[in-house]
């Protein structure tokens, strides 16, 4: 059984299936944070406080924590795996046409872990008051930490990173399914291409905007 | 044409390896890759010194003995060809050619550019097959095959194993390769019978030799002689699934 | 030994096959076990009797000299695989499949044998297609055939251009299953390099790993031997540069009669030599005659680019010459008719050692699409090696060494003239006579592996399942070892100069120049006397660096020449002796008015199987007479 379980095709399967949940909850996340450029606090705190206590939103939370946290260390098992594929490697670089994205995925993951890592403990300061203010006042928090010009830097590479790993990863995992079709996977690879481009666009457009235009 | 070889020279498998320079300074830009190492080695063997040892044997490149990694490229720089059929006029007067074996922990190398591909075979032995013996098969029309998949069949089929598909992914990945034999007995009745057991046997001894996991970049794809195609993964991953 | 016993069956042609397997002796499942047989080679017929000898029940140590048995050369088989299945009703039978081959080999095969196969090619292509061989398909999901030189019937089965490695993946996953239910041991990059005799009988093998140099003793009840052609005598053919005869020449000097060598086909679609380095001639398909017209310009020298020679000034010299068949003559024949067009200095290119081959009225007319389904590979092919695209200017093409018909002598049941060694597929002589019709190779070779060998086998093996498992202790290992170690040994401590590869050139150069396509009595006199210099030449001045017991590509390479030396020998010996053109044997003394060959039927319709005398000694010849009882001897015609 373990040879199933943790044969390298289950192993993708279950990268995939982790993935693609993640990449449901990003747009939900996408739509709260709009309500940031709202001049009122209120809706953007309402929303976030209906997220942090609604029971099915909470069982969602848990899913979502596994779902982040296996596919890291999936991941992470997997690249360990393929860099002992290789114990020697080549003097001359690689030069094979491939998708460019598709060979830093470890790299992009690492910099959306830790961009999460930062994440977190933003709540964290929030919750014990190292930001000022109100700690249940999300708005004013996240405007506040917007104004940092360091923060935003982190912010918008972060949201890049971000944006080249989702692009290989949406039609990645459809191909891990085993969807690979003559005529509607080109199709997905322009959603994967629309959705890897807006998605962190809409983010940095919010950065970016409490950050310079307010 | 003149040029500079840099060529990887390791005694035998547990030698530790490294990088000789050679001139070469009257190549022929109708010589093919091998041929000017053919000429290489004459003069080598004239000084009565080690000649760099390849495997090659039907020039032609349908066999799948020859294989190195040239500038970067598995096969060299030329897409769909072996390295048997890379022509130097390809490169140009004054080029720096690497030379490199194939690189993967399931792929030790046995000397200079021989890598041990028994792995492969190992695969194959696993499940590549329909289990018929000879007598017993019906009468060939007695079975119809669809002709678009016997073709998708046949152009998977033509997988010469060489394993520039390992030795291109950054991963050292054998999909391509295995994706190939199950996609052609996958698309013809003749296979189905087995093919539950056959993709759960092959991915089986492809994981157990050590080859890394697939991470969808394409390398393969991109480098395979015979352009064997990433939907044959995909239809692996199928054939996978089914089996369980 | 000394003798033939073709031991072909009684009874009517159409029933010997029937008759013999009715009356065979048997080996019953539980004995087959303790039976052991070493099959050397793993091409179509190697791997196809492997596998099949292996699902019977016996034990089998499989050989090739590549590091997987995948590679043989097999694999490089483009065109085809005949049957007799006679799917697109234009009148094929057995029989007519039969006398095609009989006729393309210019009445000097076995009637028997040659029927057998024909017979069995059925059998075959339901095999493969069981096995999962993606052979070509039609719409409504029928196999679809193609037709081939020297025939009026389309009964070739194919895929792509890759029919052969098609056929040898079919074959090699075969044995795959075999070696995972543990009755086939693979050996691979292992060299024979003797045959081991016990008390007359074959029963064992001396065999170098390659990677280690280690020398390896190994026993059987019986041994195959699948190990190819001799066409590399020539250096430059369409063989692997790796493929040899050694295996073959061992046991003919242990014993086994060597039939008909100078039987050497020249395959007319080959691209020309570019440079002076080159290693090997590629084949382009013969199929690409179907479509493909073959020209040179009627104006000696001609240097215009092909396209802009208009169609007056270009002499379609086949279409002139065989009305008939055309450009889908027999390979010998188009072969001569290349040679003789470039001899004449009609020829093209920098050497004018080449003809046209041009798709331009066949893209016309069926669109490029067509082409390019049939021919996709192969076009792309050419570019890759030439640089030329087909599809917009003729293919040049000359011809080269591609098939040997001569080999091991074998009878019936294809065991050779030594007891319990056995050779099938291009290693014996086969059923093609003096030439071999076009997709007929793979026939011969699957219906050897798959079907034949092994219902033959058990004839001898009956007899030996009182035998135990023999030790690799006795004397005669050990003398055979000795020997192969000497001659290792010789070969490496020569230290002279020049390469193993520059002899093989340079013998194969005086095989092409006086033993190819076209052969004269003063050109073979020559040649003898020049093998013999080049022979002492390289017993004095060849250089063989490294070692014995480690990877040695030299070394594998010098042991195989000096094999080819005295191959070649025997070769222009037998060329020498039959005084008649027959198939691919064309003695430029004996010809008719307008240049065809000219059989003789009264003298030379026998097979030339030659024993070895001792080292330095002349060949005894023996002959088979060759009876025709079921066809009519004529003069072969494709006017």
């Amino acid at each position: 059984m373990n040879k199933v379980l943790f044969s390298s095709i289950t192993k993708k399967l279950v990268m995939a299936l982790a993935g693609l949940f993640l990449l449901t909850f990003l747009p939900v996340h996408l739509i709260i944070n709009l309500m940031l450029l709202k001049s009122e606090p209120e809706p953007f705190n309402k929303a976030a406080h209906f997220m942090a206590t609604f029971p099915l939103i909470k069982i969602m939370e848990v899913v979502l924590i596994s779902a982040i946290l296996i596919h890291i260390s999936w991941g992470l098992l997997l690249q360990i795996q393929n860099w002992l594929a290789r114990p020697i490697g080549y003097v001359s670089a690689n030069k094979s046409e491939t998708s460019f994205f598709s060979r830093f995925m470890i790299w992009t993951g690492a910099t959306v872990l830790i961009f999460l890592v930062l994440h977190f403990f933003n709540f964290f300061f929030i919750k014990l008051g190292f930001v000022p203010g109100n700690p249940e006042d999300f708005y004013s928090a996240a405007h506040y930490l917007f104004k940092i010009p360091a923060y935003n830097y982190i912010y918008l590479t972060c949201f890049t990173l971000l944006g080249f790993h989702l692009y290989h990863a949406f039609y990645s995992a459809f191909q891990t399914l085993g969807l690979n079709h003559r005529i509607w996977s080109p199709i997905v690879k322009v959603i994967a291409l629309i959705y890897a481009v807006l998605l962190p666009a809409g983010f940095a457009f919010i950065s970016v905007s409490l950050w310079l235009l307010r | 044409m003149k040029l500079t070889l840099k060529i990887w020279r390791q005694k035998n498998p547990k030698a530790k390896g490294n990088f000789e320079t050679y001139k070469m300074d009257d190549v022929s830009p109708k010589m093919a890759f091998l041929e000017m190492l053919d000429s290489l080695n004459k003069k080598l063997v004239e000084e009565d010194k080690d000649p760099v040892a390849f495997d090659h044997d039907c020039r032609e490149g349908i066999c799948g003995s020859c294989g190195m990694y040239i500038n970067g490229h598995p096969h060299g720089p030329v897409p769909a060809i072996t390295t048997c059929h890379l022509s130097m006029r390809y490169f140009k007067e004054g080029d720096t050619i690497w030379v490199e074996p194939w690189r993967a922990k399931p792929f030790p190398v046995i000397k200079d550019l021989i890598v041990d591909r028994n792995a492969f075979d190992k695969i194959q032995i696993a499940g590549g097959f329909i289990s018929i013996n000879a007598g017993a098969a019906p009468e060939a029309n007695s079975i119809l095959v669809q002709k678009n998949k016997s073709d998708d069949a046949f152009d998977a089929a033509i997988c010469i194993a060489c394993g520039a598909c390992v030795a291109a992914c950054k991963n050292a990945s054998a999909m391509l390769f295995v994706s190939a034999k199950i996609s052609q007995f996958a698309l013809l009745p003749q296979g189905r019978v087995e093919a539950v057991d056959r993709a759960r046997a092959m991915v089986e001894k492809m994981d157990e030799v050590g080859f890394g996991n697939c991470s969808n970049t394409g390398a393969c794809e991109a480098e395979c002689p015979k352009e064997i195609k990433l939907v044959n993964i995909a239809r692996l991953f199928r054939e996978y699934y089914k089996a369980y | 030994m000394g003798t033939l016993t073709s031991k072909i069956p009684d009874g009517p042609l159409a029933q010997k096959w029937t008759n013999y397997k009715a009356s065979v002796k048997l080996v019953n499942p539980a004995n087959k076990k303790k039976l052991e047989i070493i099959v050397v080679g793993t091409g179509l017929s190697g791997a196809s009797a492997a596998s099949s000898l292996g699902e019977l029940g016996y034990s089998v140590k499989n050989f090739c000299y590549q590091d997987s048995p995948r590679r043989a050369h097999s694999v490089a088989a483009q065109g085809g695989i005949n049957a007799a299945k006679n799917y697109q009703n234009d009148g094929d039978s057995v029989y007519r499949l039969f006398y095609d081959i009989i006729k393309g080999g210019d009445f000097r095969a076995r009637e028997a044998n040659v029927y057998r196969s024909a017979e069995v090619s059925n059998q075959v292509i339901d095999h493969l297609t069981a096995l999962g061989v993606p052979f070509a398909r039609d719409y409504g999901g029928t196999l679809d055939t193609r037709s081939f030189g020297g025939v009026q019937v389309s009964r070739t089965f194919y895929s792509k251009g890759q029919t052969g490695q098609q056929c040898l993946l079919g074959a090699y996953s075969s044995l795959n299953r075999q070696i995972k239910k543990g009755t086939v041991t693979m050996y691979p990059r292992r060299e024979m390099l003797d045959l081991v005799i016990i008390d007359g009988k074959a029963r064992g093998i001396i065999a170098r790993n390659l990677l280690t140099g280690a020398i390896e003793r190994h026993a059987a009840h019986a041994v195959v031997l699948a190990t190819g052609g001799y066409g590399t005598v020539y250096f430059m053919s369409t063989l692997a540069v790796n493929s040899n005869a050694s295996a073959a020449w061992k046991a003919h000097k242990k014993g086994a009669f060597f039939a008909n060598p100078s039987f050497v086909q020249i395959h007319p679609t080959c691209v020309p030599q570019l440079n002076d380095f080159q290693a090997k001639l590629t084949l382009m398909s013969e199929s690409l005659r179907n479509d493909g017209r073959v020209w040179v310009p009627k104006i000696k020298g001609d240097a215009r680019p092909a396209n802009d020679i208009p169609e007056e000034e270009r002499d379609y010299y086949l279409e002139r010459r065989y009305p008939a068949f055309g450009n889908l003559v027999p390979r010998d024949v188009a072969s001569r008719a290349a040679k003789e067009r470039c001899d004449a200095g009609f020829g093209i290119g920098e050497t004018g050692l080449a003809v046209n081959l041009d798709f331009r009225d066949a893209i016309k007319k069926q669109g490029k699409k067509a082409i390019e389904n049939k021919y996709g590979n192969l076009f792309h092919m050419y570019k890759t090696i030439t640089g030329i695209d087909s599809y917009e200017e003729p293919m040049q093409i000359y011809p080269a060494g591609h098939y040997t018909m001569g080999g091991l002598w074998v009878d019936y049941e294809l065991m050779t003239t030594i007891p319990g060694l056995y050779a099938i597929g291009e290693s014996n002589f086969s059923d093609h006579g003096a030439n071999r019709l076009g997709a007929g190779s793979l026939m011969q070779t699957s219906c050897d592996g798959y079907f034949i060998l092994p219902n033959t086998i058990s004839n001898y093996l009956a007899d030996q399942i009182s035998i135990p498992k023999f030790a690799t202790d006795k004397p005669e290992f050990e003398e055979t070892e000795k020997a192969v170690l000497e001659r290792l040994n010789k070969l490496i401590s020569i230290k002279g100069k020049q390469t193993a590869s520059s002899f093989h050139k340079r013998l194969g150069k005086i095989m092409w120049d006086y033993c190819g396509m076209i052969r004269n009595e003063e050109g073979l006199t020559k040649a003898l006397g020049l093998v013999d210099e080049l022979k002492e030449e390289f017993w004095k001045d060849l250089n063989v660096p490294g070692k014995i017991d480690e990877l040695n590509m030299e070394l594998e390479k010098a042991g195989r020449v000096a094999d080819y030396f005295e191959l070649a020998t025997l070769l222009i010996t037998d060329a020498l002796n039959r005084k008649e053109s027959c198939g691919a044997h064309f003695r430029e003394e004996y010809q008719t008015e307008d240049g065809e060959a000219r059989r003789n039927d009264e003298e030379y319709a026998y097979v030339a199987a030659w024993e070895y005398t001792g080292e330095a000694k002349p060949h005894t010849l023996h002959k088979e007479e060759l009876k025709f009882e079921n066809v009519e001897m004529k003069v072969r015609s494709y006017k």
